[in-house]
């Protein structure tokens, strides 16, 4: 694969790239969409991101990414090893798993093994690209455009977490939660409302109007192509610092506090803005969290609600789907009336 | 510009395109088919040296051949699957020629513009899961007509726009050029970088020009290494960045850059110092080297704007932005190929879609059966290596979605203007918002004055439409024909691109303004009716909403000449507009 450019070395595009840290923080946020400008840098981002994300453990010969430390998530295949004697576990990449236009159906899910079948005649199960995304990502470009079928596919297995296969005379379910990033151009078409739901954040990318930060950029990638080894030498330092920040902020979150008061200020926002459920109260608050891990903080303060209450709550307005320049104004102004 | 010169620009892109065909992305050639056009290619081919290929690509590309799959022939033969390169696999290291680039689906756009990216291609499809490299130059052919443009995201990434439209044969030289050159240039290349200041001003100049997209001075970059290379330059000098600009970023122009071309102008003998200072980069104070190299680079690209292009530029940027921008989504069809909806047992007849992989699949299981079966008969020899049998075919099955195009045609004329354009602006919302449901395509066109616009050609993004009726200004006279026609024109294109247009007209019906834009009713009267005749005999779903106070006669006459369903509203609100519309047209 190409080689990516460092994260740390994108220009600007400062909400973006928070959002993406936050969802490497706690993939509990659910997913990423930024939509914007065409050659901002949103796919570089997300590609960026993969080289970023600290190894994870799996168990090892498992082909769902089952985490050794979960039994009581395993696969089917992983249960019944289990029950035999320990199982080994290896240390992997995060995956970062591009799901591609014109993907088909039985590459996303997974279908019976045409090589195993066809030469030996068995009944295997080749699993898809959704057991390849389980504890990572799957990345979706141009999400805007991807074909409705392959999108009722992932909001079904998005919601329950599970993968389940029926072909074939297969008969196979698996683990498969994964975080969900899209990234894509309005001007080509707008996102189903189900899907856009799906994510956790959604952030817009604008590309720079400011003329150092547009040099600045032109020449990192030019830099970075002309001699893309002293390139990555020369930030190797930084990606390092930022893949510490978010080891260290991921051992964090389990103990950042969430007061009382941060929860009643996230449920009043979401009430002054008439969002829809409980998604937008609970992404709030994780993402909050999320934040208060990166910057080291012990607990949720009103600064990191109001970080994050953009991405989060932009794309669940009840909204008049022309009125897409107001969303943020609207998020804007309910932050001033809760916050004061 | 004169026609010279253009083909002199455009011959300057092809070598500096062969010089570095995957850098700078690819040659985005304006031309209807014809003999200029044919021998630029020719040009190129020969510039390129072997053994690069040029591959084809056709307009319907189908995505299998595009990116590739299973190969059935290699499969049965081999018994385990054999995947097959597509087009833009089989492109790699060559030129990628797309044919009709104005016409391309977003579908196709979308696979070549991330294997552009990426330089390779990810496939998952049928079965396979591959990953292959995709490092090619693209040459799009765009034969559109004043507003048909290849899509914006291809545009965007190729680095040379070229225009052959309005170059006469005896124009356009012969030119040869040596390969050996080329082949030269290219070793030379990647010792060639672009200095600090120099990449600085061709970002300023871009910014100059309103070019918003930062890909634009990332290939100028690209572009200005190549020609310093194709010169045998020992650095990217002044000459080179002044090409770059003039092929890279004057084709991109949004607008004219101001204040360094007066200056230049008015005080041409003593070199920029005092103004310069009033630009963007206030914060880091620019030598005076820097501001006279943009001053260089913006001058060059300034000089290959053309000149129509030019005035156009000057009488108003704001519209030109838009335009530009407005282009993008309308080319882009919809996803119009079938939403595959399962498989299922059959057989072959015609028009019948053999789907292959599955067809494999279902007979997988029963090979080791088969052979023996065949075995015990001794047939086994003569037997290929999979044995399928009839019960095993699957056929595909697709479920057309019919895409809808609802054409707003809005009157926007005085006496409607006076009476509730207002309302029909809310109206014409709501209804977009239910067309977003339903995810229709919606294209706006509005009457007023002698003349109509289209303001918004067929797209799906609802923050466009949106924005371009907002900025809907009214009064004037009232050229119903004209709407009508306009509407009638759109509805056509749209039927073939085998989408169904629906028309809904907003209007009071006070035709007066006839179709040549001579005032008088009861002409204009009879050249609306003929225009709503158009429409009726062409078979296309309409509705007339008639805005005025107190509806009269002549709104209904229009409706049954237009084979319209007709809704007076007098004192509807914006949403029982919408409703009683949208009930009328299901």
């Amino acid at each position: 694969m190409a080689t990516a450019f460092p994260f740390s070395a994108i220009v600007g595009q400062d909400e973006m790239k928070l959002a993406l840290l936050i969802a490497a923080v706690d993939p509990k946020v659910g997913g990423v969409l930024a939509f914007g400008d065409r050659g901002a840098g949103k796919s570089t981002a997300v590609r960026a991101l993969a080289s970023l994300l600290p190894k994870m453990k799996v168990v090892a010969g498992c082909r769902y990414n089952c985490d050794p430390d979960r039994p009581a998530e395993f696969c089917d295949d992983c249960r019944a090893r289990a029950a035999k004697g320990a199982l080994k576990s290896v240390q992997v990449a995060v995956p970062v798993v591009d799901l591609p236009l014109g993907a088909t159906e039985d590459r996303v899910v997974g279908a019976l093994d045409l090589e195993r079948a066809l030469a030996r005649g068995e009944k295997a199960f080749e699993p898809g690209l959704l057991a390849r995304a389980h504890r990572g990502f799957l990345y979706i470009d141009e999400a805007n455009l991807l074909e409705d079928h392959l999108v009722d596919l992932l909001l079904d297995v998005a919601a329950s977490g599970e993968n389940v296969v029926e072909r074939e005379g297969l008969s196979i379910h698996h683990p498969a939660r994964f975080v969900l990033v899209g990234t894509g151009n309005p001007e080509e078409g707008e996102l189903r409302p189900q899907l856009l739901d799906r994510f956790g954040l959604s952030v817009e990318v604008k590309t720079p109007n400011d003329l150092a930060s547009r040099i600045e950029v032109v020449r990192r990638r030019d830099e970075f192509e002309s001699d893309t080894a002293a390139f990555l030498a020369k930030w190797t330092k930084e990606e390092a610092k930022l893949r510490k920040k978010i080891t260290s902020a991921r051992d964090r979150l389990p103990s950042v506090v969430v007061p009382d008061a941060a929860l009643e200020r996230a449920a009043m926002l979401c009430m002054a803005l008439g969002t829809d459920g409980l998604r937008g109260e609970l992404t709030l608050m994780r993402a909050a969290r999320a934040l208060a891990a990166l910057e080291g903080a012990k607990i949720v303060t009103d600064d990191h609600l109001r970080a994050v209450a953009q991405p989060a709550l932009r794309h669940r307005l009840r909204r008049n789907p022309l009125d897409d320049a107001g969303s943020g104004v609207r998020v804007d102004r309910a932050i001033s009336e809760v916050f004061g | 510009m004169t026609a010279v010169a253009a083909w002199s620009g455009a011959v300057t892109a092809a070598q500096l395109f062969a010089v570095d065909p995957v850098g700078t992305g690819g040659v985005l050639l304006r031309s209807r088919a014809g003999p200029v056009r044919e021998r630029w290619l020719a040009l190129l081919r020969a510039a390129l040296p072997l053994p690069q290929s040029f591959k084809h690509l056709p307009l319907h590309v189908a995505d299998g051949r595009l990116l590739g799959g299973l190969d059935l022939n290699a499969t049965l033969l081999a018994g385990h699957p054999v995947a097959e390169r597509g087009l833009l696999a089989e492109a790699d290291g060559g030129v990628l020629v797309l044919a009709m680039a104005e016409r391309l689906s977003s579908a196709t756009t979308v696979h070549i513009t991330s294997a552009l990216d990426a330089g390779e291609i990810v496939v998952e499809r049928d079965g396979l899961s591959l990953r292959m490299p995709a490092r090619f130059g693209v040459v799009a052919l765009d034969e559109g007509l004043d507003d048909e443009l290849a899509p914006a995201s291809l545009r965007d990434r190729l680095a040379f726009h070229v225009d052959l439209n309005g170059i006469p044969v005896g124009d356009a030289e012969q030119v040869a050029i040596a390969d050996a050159d080329i082949l030269a240039a290219r070793q030379r290349l990647p010792s060639l970088n672009v200095g600090k200041e120099q990449l600085e001003a061709l970002c300023i100049a871009a910014g100059a020009l309103g070019i918003v997209s930062l890909r634009a001075p990332l290939l100028a970059v690209r572009v200005a290494r190549a020609s310093a290379a194709l010169a045998g330059h020992a650095e990217v000098e002044q000459d080179d960045l002044a090409t770059a600009a003039r092929l890279v970023l004057a084709p991109r122009a949004l607008l004219v850059p101001q204040a360094s071309e007066e200056q230049q102008n008015q005080q041409a003998p003593d070199p920029p110092t005092e103004g310069a200072s009033d630009d963007d980069s206030n914060d880091r104070p620019t030598p005076d080297l820097d501001r006279a190299l943009d001053e260089v680079i913006l001058a060059a690209a300034k000089a290959a704007l053309p000149p129509d292009v030019l005035a156009a530029l000057r009488a108003g940027s704001g519209r030109s932005r838009t335009r530009s921008q407005g282009k993008a989504g309308a080319l882009q069809k919809s996803n119009t190929r079938g939403r595959p909806a399962g498989v299922r047992r059959g057989e072959l007849r015609a028009g019948a879609k053999l789907n292959v992989i599955e067809t494999l699949r279902a007979a997988a299981p029963w090979q080791p059966l088969r052979r023996r079966e065949a075995a015990s008969i001794g047939a086994m020899d003569a037997q290929p290596r999979i044995l399928i049998r009839k019960a095993d075919f699957r056929i595909g099955r697709f479920k057309q979605r019919t895409e809808t195009t609802t054409i707003f045609v809005v009157d926007a004329s005085g006496s409607a203007a006076l009476h509730r354009l207002a309302e029909a602006k809310g109206a014409v919302e709501l209804l977009l918002a239910d067309c977003y449901i339903r995810r229709d395509q919606v294209a706006l066109i509005a009457f007023r004055g002698s003349t109509a616009e289209l303001l918004l050609p067929p797209t799906r993004s609802l923050a466009r439409a949106k924005r371009s009726l907002a900025g809907l200004p009214g009064g004037g006279g009232t050229p119903l024909a004209a709407g009508l026609d306009a509407a009638f024109a759109l509805s056509d294109s749209i039927r073939r691109k085998g989408q169904t247009p629906t028309v809904i007209l907003l209007t009071d019906g006070r035709a007066n303004i006839s179709r040549d834009g001579g005032q008088g009713r009861p002409r204009a009267e009879q050249d609306a009716i003929s225009a709503a005749r158009q429409l009726r005999a062409a078979g296309i779903t309409a509705v007339l909403v008639d805005t005025s106070p107190r509806p009269g006669p002549l709104a209904g006459q229009f409706a049954r000449e237009m084979g319209a369903r007709y809704l007076p509203l007098p004192h509807a609100d914006a949403t029982t507009l919408s409703q009683t519309v949208l009930a009328s047209i299901r």
